[in-house]
Parts: structure tokens; C-alpha cells; sequence
């Protein structure tokens, strides 16, 4: 998770709780502020008068089919929340999203809801590093960590297969990218 | 760097263009494997890769219409197939599984050789694009690596297969990474930050030293083809009114 500022606008605050009220459309388990799409919120004067709300969106995937879902759902949120005469989401790749900005509470609710949490991987990411990640996987099960890949591709962009040798289940991680 | 003078603006769009036609058109041949593939799980592997490609080509898209201020939506369906700039390497159907992987693994090493460029790019959004894109496409190397090694250990027809095809497919590979009109003035402008032809002698050598590790034949001297994003074929022209039937089917539809 990015560091936060020590002090924040109080509406920012209330903007931030607002979202973390928004589940991921394709994993509900865990809100898009735990997923850590959402970047920088801002304030900014409006040439009309007013103020607009400013919210950064950051695609998990490039291809991500939930983006425009998630795009709408936070705009009628802060819209719904009057906090600013006019509501903006702004994708953006800078920063780029990475599974790094998952939130520890995220992580937690991944695991609960049976998808492993992604392998932490830090800024640098190559293919030597890529094989290395793909082999550790925790059962969200049992939590043993005697698991096989199955297929580094999965169901959405964002997720690959696995089996748990322990407990014989197939299980679900959030790709490390 | 956020503004473009009227002449780096041109040559990149000409370059976001061919960017965009080449991840489009080859994943809309690859998807073609979904239900088919030869296992099931390389059937949602496939799957996923070709769903990657196709966003990507839509986020390229999305930055040209920005540029131009056209349409993305447009862009993808509303031209003619004349209009498309990917490399004749895409003007092909998926073919066989030997096909499917030579032709992935010369394109997804271009491809990645062409995003680490354009990730050091003085246009910040062509930049940020790119570095986000390399991580997502880090999984499709491993993925097509793993297959070429796969291929090329086997005995008989498969391996042969593979030699074929990558044989075939060698020449109009070349495309991927053939200057366009603009690459002097991209090159100037650090937009992108090293020559096509640059980018194109690293992907051969890279190409080479992998063939040879998995005891495969080095591919002969190849230059790029002067129609190499021009040239079509029928196949090409079959598969265009395929991922344009929907489009056209309802023009005035808003999605």
C-alpha cells in the first residue's frame, strides 16, 4: 500500500470510506480501495465556479473488462455523495497498478474468501523472477504451502490456477504482476 | 513530455496504429483456439493471452483516438481492410498449433523488445503504457518459451512442424519491427527511443540464441519487407468481416 499522509482533507477521508464501500466486480471478497486501484483524490476549482472531485483509477490489467464496470460505479458514488459540484475518474498508469497494492486488510479477505494472496514481488519484475513467483502459492485452505500450478492463465486476466497436495483442493491466486 | 508538435504527433500515430493492428489482429486469430485448444488448460491460457492482446490493442487504440481526436470504436472496426497496419505476419489464420506457437514466439520476443523501447519514451503516456504492458507480458514470454521447448523436444511430425513454421513465418516476422514513415522523426524526438532496425538486429539475435538453446536450426539473413504492413490477404479480409459482423450489424449502437 502507498504511503499515506499524516493529515487529509476530511472530505477526502469521507471520499476514501465511500469507495471502500465499492466491491471489486469481479472478486466482491475485497472493495476497490483494498485492491488498490484507487489513486490520488483531489479537490480542484473549477473554471465555472465549484469545485471538481478528482479520482484516479489504476487498471489492474491493461484488458481488464471490469475497469468501465468499476469507472461507473465510483462515479455514481461520489456523485451520490455531494461532496464536490462535479465527479471525475481518471484512468491512469502512473503509478502502475501492481499486485504489490493490495492492502494487508485485502489480502486477508482474499485468503478468506478462498483465492491465495499474491506473492509480494517489489518494483523490478522480469521473467527470472516470474518463474520463481509462480512457484509459491499458499493454500488458502489449510495453508499449507505443498501446492502445484496448474495453469499460470485463469478465469480473468488477473488469475491463475493451482492445487493444494495437501488437502487436495484446486485453488485460485491472485497473479503476482 | 505531453505535447506534441504537429510532425512527432503524425509519426506517432502512424506508429500507434501498426502497435494496435498487430495486437488486435493476432489476438482475434488466436482466440480462435477458445474451445479447441489442444488441452484444456492451454485453451484458457490461450484465452486469456488473446484477451490481453486485444486490450492492449485497445488501450493503443484509445491513446491514437486521443491523439487524433478520433474514436477508438472507430479505429477498430470502422475501416476498411486496406486500413490496417499490423505486420503480414498477422495476415495468416492460426493454422495448426505449431504455427500458432512459432508465429507467438517471434512476436511476443518483438513485442518485448519493442515495449522495453517505448518504455524509456520521452511521450510520457506512450511510456507509461508500455512499462504496464511489460508485466502483463512477461507471462505471455514464459508462456510461449515454455511451449517452443515443449515442440522442439518432441520427435517426428511435431518438432518438424515447428521447424516449418517458424521457417515461414521468419520473413514477414521481420515486419513487426520495420521502421514506418516516421521512425527518423520518432528517433529525434525521443519518442522512441532507439531505430526500428536497432530493435529489429536485437530480436534476431535473441531469436537465434533461443533456437539454438533448444537445438533448433538458425534462421537464414532476413531484411524487412518494404510492404510489410501493406500486404493482404483473403484470410485477412475473412477474419475482418468477422470481428467487424457485430459492428456493422447495428452502426448507429452506442456501447
Amino acid at each position: 500500500m502507498v504511503a499515506r499522509a499524516a493529515v487529509r482533507d476530511p472530505r477526502e477521508l469521507a471520499v476514501r470510506a465511500a469507495l471502500d464501500e465499492i466491491p471489486d466486480p469481479e472478486i466482491p471478497a475485497i472493495s476497490v480501495v483494498e485492491l488498490g486501484v484507487i489513486g490520488e483524490v483531489a479537490f480542484e476549482p473549477r473554471r465555472e465556479g465549484g469545485e471538481l472531485l478528482s479520482v484516479e483509477l489504476l487498471p489492474t490489467f491493461v484488458g481488464c473488462p471490469a475497469i468501465d464496470v468499476m469507472r461507473q460505479q465510483i462515479g455514481e458514488r461520489l456523485t451520490a455523495l455531494g461532496v464536490a459540484d462535479e465527479v471525475q475518474v481518471r484512468l491512469t498508469f502512473a503509478p502502475p497498478w501492481t499486485s504489490d497494492r493490495i492492502s494487508a486488510e485485502g489480502r486477508e479477505k482474499l485468503r478468506g474468501s478462498g483465492f491465495a494472496p499474491p506473492v509480494l514481488i517489489g518494483p523490478s519484475f522480469d521473467g527470472h523472477e516470474l518463474q520463481l513467483y509462480l512457484a509459491q502459492a499458499t493454500c488458502p485452505y489449510c495453508g499449507s504451502e505443498r501446492t502445484t500450478l496448474d495453469n499460470p492463465f485463469g478465469p480473468t486476466l488477473c488469475r491463475a490456477i493451482y492445487h493444494c497436495d495437501a488437502c487436495n483442493q484446486p485453488f485460485e491466486q491472485f497473479k503476482a504482476v | 513530455m505531453t505535447d506534441l508538435a504537429p510532425g512527432p504527433r503524425e509519426a506517432l500515430a502512424e506508429l500507434l496504429l501498426t502497435l494496435a493492428d498487430d495486437e488486435f489482429v493476432l489476438g482475434f486469430w488466436d482466440s480462435e483456439w477458445t474451445g479447441i485448444a489442444p488441452m484444456l488448460e492451454e485453451d484458457v491460457a490461450t484465452s486469456s493471452i488473446s484477451q490481453d492482446e486485444i486490450g492492449h490493442a485497445k488501450a493503443w487504440y484509445e491513446l491514437l483516438a486521443s491523439l487524433t481526436d478520433d474514436d477508438a470504436d472507430r479505429l477498430a472496426f470502422g475501416r476498411a481492410p486496406e486500413d490496417y497496419r499490423h505486420a503480414a505476419l498477422m495476415n495468416h489464420p492460426r493454422t495448426d498449433w505449431a504455427f500458432t506457437v512459432a508465429r507467438r514466439f517471434l512476436y511476443e520476443h518483438a513485442d518485448a523488445i519493442r515495449l522495453e523501447a517505448l518504455s524509456r519514451s520521452s511521450y510520457a503516456p506512450v511510456a507509461e503504457l508500455a512499462a504496464k504492458m511489460r508485466r502483463e507480458e512477461t507471462y505471455h514470454l514464459m508462456h510461449v518459451d515454455v511451449w517452443l521447448r515443449r515442440l522442439a523436444e518432441a520427435d517426428g511430425d511435431t518438432r518438424w512442424r515447428l521447424v516449418d513454421s517458424l521457417q515461414a513465418a521468419w520473413p514477414e516476422a521481420q515486419a513487426v519491427l520495420a521502421p514506418t514513415a516516421g521512425d527518423v522523426e520518432l528517433v529525434k524526438a525521443g519518442i522512441l527511443p532507439e531505430p526500428m532496425e536497432t530493435l529489429r538486429t536485437r530480436w534476431q539475435g535473441g531469436v537465434q540464441g533461443t533456437l539454438a538453446a533448444n537445438g533448433l536450426p538458425a534462421l537464414p539473413d532476413a531484411g524487412a519487407p518494404a510492404d510489410g504492413r501493406t500486404r493482404r490477404t483473403d484470410d485477412f479480409a475473412w477474419l475482418h468481416g468477422q470481428f467487424t459482423m457485430v459492428a456493422r450489424s447495428d452502426e448507429a449502437a452506442t456501447w
